[in-house]
């Protein structure tokens, strides 16, 4: 697939001969914490720390790690939802990262965010035309109010939704119903490039399955890039051609997803798919799980050196004072390890 | 497109299109209602019959309100007069009809402009967050720092009396007041990820502050407003009677405590006793349907 070969663009390398269409040069996003009558600074959590990755046009790069490890905090930077510390956003070559409101606002109908949770992300109090049908209206795509209710019908369909939906409320509609608004009121702009924020996270198993499929679909219709966050790893396995794995803001691993699954080779991303259950008794009775010692350390005071070396099982005295750099084994297939 | 292909793949989606969600008739929900909040109930008929008196006055009223009669004056009730008349022979009832109208008239556009301004500022405060917060904030604790008459008084003194001056001058300090109450919901509305998809979506800062968040506060900003009548025709009643508020010969409540009530509450009580029943009671409906309100919009609020 010509995606893939796209996909092969190194991470913080100089521009190929095909520009990807996102390129995160070591974005850092610090949120400082404020105490006492002064709001003087008490403290820095610092939620993603030098990440960089690109996105190659109809590319899916799935985003995983644990529960606080700043991948939502990436995703929010790049739709600039929050404002990054340091580092730069690039969407088509052009840097989002201190960029007015109203070029913003332009590029902004060409990236989309579909987000976790279906019940607190849809407006209550709008009906779903109406929620589907605003950005529309907001940039003036199809200011006649026919042709509009008629595009909304459209995507409702596209989206495996009755067109009849229009009239209804969120609040009457099942969590896998409202994810699919959501992902109509994503598209109603017809973007490039969609942040899928646990997208499928919080629906049920069959419903997922649906979603999945649908986000697939819409991936090869439209010729859509996903930055995919996720710590479902069986999901990501299934939906992306990417994966870059995350911990405690830094990025420890990134390679082809099925070079990633089959041949691990950061003690993280290892850990990670370890404790994935097999979904076979007999096999899954027959494996010695390696869990993972301790928690992962607080971000405000993360461990010097490479912040993985309090739990990592080939780690030495050196691990505590280098920061790690990303360095290629194989072609695309990157790892901050100096062990491996 | 080829959405039949796609819609095929998703069996469940168009047989759950045909299924209504249940609703409660708008009747049945209001019968629950009343058996919940009695009180409530009470209290609201209380104030959909002044809304009613206010509203027919000229039918009700069996008098002129301002025409004055010296054949009749300081007459105790009787049956022509059955609220008895004034020093000026003026029909007590007629006066408290049309009393009502002004009372409401008042109470109503100060409250509902008072609450919304103070809706669109508390939203706004807690959207831009900040140092825009930080300076709304402030400027509210000012005006807060002030009881609601003495601001209102002040306000009188700063635009004068008449009508609109008097709603200008209860209306300001309502604002801070409710935009205190509307920002610690907006605060958490702000976080809501719908807020952040309007942000992505690249919409204006008014129409996330207008339509995003402010309808989504819908709870604090009708109890605050729903208070805000009672208070708002008690400062009007405080005014008129301090004579800042609603001029002679115009029929207003504190108005006809004044003077009359003074002069004549050995000789003729019932020129003080009944405006000021009328007084009692309507800041006592519109009291009593506020607490129904919150309790029934935000329980948490019960302990302010």
């Amino acid at each position: 697939m010509t995606v893939v070969a796209e996909a092969m663009v190194l991470p913080g390398a100089a521009l190929p001969a095909a520009a990807p269409l996102i390129e995160v040069n070591d974005l850092k996003m610090h949120f400082t914490i404020a105490a006492g009558i002064v709001r003087k600074r008490a403290a820095t959590v610092k939620a993603v720390d030098g990440v960089s990755f690109t996105i190659a046009r109809g590319e899916t790069l799935g985003l995983v790690g644990e529960s606080g490890c700043g991948k939502t905090t990436t995703g929010r930077c790049i739709l600039r939802l929050e404002n990054p510390t340091s580092g730069s956003i690039l969407f088509e070559g052009q840097n989002l990262c201190g960029m007015d409101r109203g070029s913003l606002n332009e590029k902004r109908q060409r990236m989309q965010v579909i987000f976790q949770d279906p019940f607190s992300s849809l407006n209550p109090r709008m009906k779903v035309g109406t929620i589907i049908g605003e950005p529309m209206k907001v940039h003036g795509i199809h200011p006649n109010q026919k042709e509009r209710e008629a595009r909304v019908a459209e995507l409702l369909s596209v989206c495996g939704l009755n067109p009849k939906f229009m009239d209804r409320y969120p609040h009457e509609m099942s969590g896998g119903q409202r994810q699919r608004v959501g992902i109509a009121r994503a598209l109603a702009l017809k973007p490039e490039f969609i942040v899928c924020d646990e997208a499928v996270s919080a629906l049920d198993v069959s419903i997922q399955a649906q979603v999945i499929n649908l986000l697939e679909d819409l991936r090869d219709q439209f010729n859509l890039s996903y930055l995919f966050i996720s710590h479902d790893l069986s999901v990501v396995r299934h939906l992306c051609h990417r994966v870059a794995v995350m911990y405690l803001g830094r990025l420890v691993e990134i390679a082809d997803a099925d070079e990633l699954f089959n041949n691990p080779l950061h003690p993280y991303t290892q850990a990670l798919l370890d404790a994935v259950p097999i979904p076979d008794p007999e096999l899954e009775k027959g494996r010695t799980h390696k869990a993972m010692k301790g928690e992962i350390p607080s971000p405000i005071n993360p461990p010097g050196g490479c912040v993985f070396h309090p739990r990592c099982p080939l780690a030495v005295d050196s691990c505590q004072k280098e920061v790690p750099q990303l360095r290629q084994m194989t072609a695309g297939h990157w790892v901050a390890c100096p062990r491996v | 497109m080829n959405e039949e292909a796609i819609l095929a793949k998703l069996p469940g989606a168009q047989a759950v299109a045909d299924v209504v969600a249940p609703k409660q008739s708008f009747l049945a929900a209001l019968g629950t209602w009343a058996r919940n909040q009695p009180v409530g109930a009470v209290s609201g008929l209380m104030v959909i019959f002044l809304i009613l008196v206010a509203v027919f006055a000229p039918q009700i009223a069996p008098f002129d309100p301002v025409e004055t009669n010296y054949g009749a004056m300081t007459q105790a009730p009787s049956v022509q007069y059955w609220l008895g008349t004034d020093q000026f022979g003026r029909d007590l009832l007629s006066r408290i009809i049309w009393g009502a109208r002004t009372a409401l008239f008042i109470g109503f556009t100060s409250a509902i402009l008072g609450a919304t301004l103070g809706l669109v500022l508390g939203v706004a405060s807690a959207y831009f967050s900040g140092w825009v917060d930080l300076l709304f904030q402030r400027i509210m604790d000012v005006f807060l720092a002030f009881p609601l008459i003495i601001l209102a008084m002040a306000a009188v003194a700063v635009f004068g009396t008449g009508p609109d001056k008097v709603i200008l001058a209860i209306m300001l300090p309502f604002v801070p007041r409710c935009a205190r109450v509307v920002r610690s919901g907006a605060l958490a509305i702000r976080e809501m990820p719908y807020v952040d998809a309007a942000r992505a979506l690249g919409y204006g800062h008014m129409r996330i502050i207008l339509r995003h968040m402010a309808p989504n506060c819908m709870a604090p900003y009708l109890i605050m407003l729903t208070t805000f009548l009672g208070q708002a025709i008690l400062i009007e009643a405080s005014l008129s009677y301090l004579g800042m508020g609603v001029q002679e010969p115009t029929a207003a409540w504190g108005l006809m405590l004044q003077g009359g009530a003074e002069t004549y509450a050995e000789t003729a009580p019932w020129i003080a006793v009944f405006p000021g029943l009328a007084i009692t009671l309507a800041v006592f409906a519109f009291n009593l349907f506020g607490d129904a309100m919150r309790d029934t919009l935000d329980p948490k609020l019960r302990s302010r």
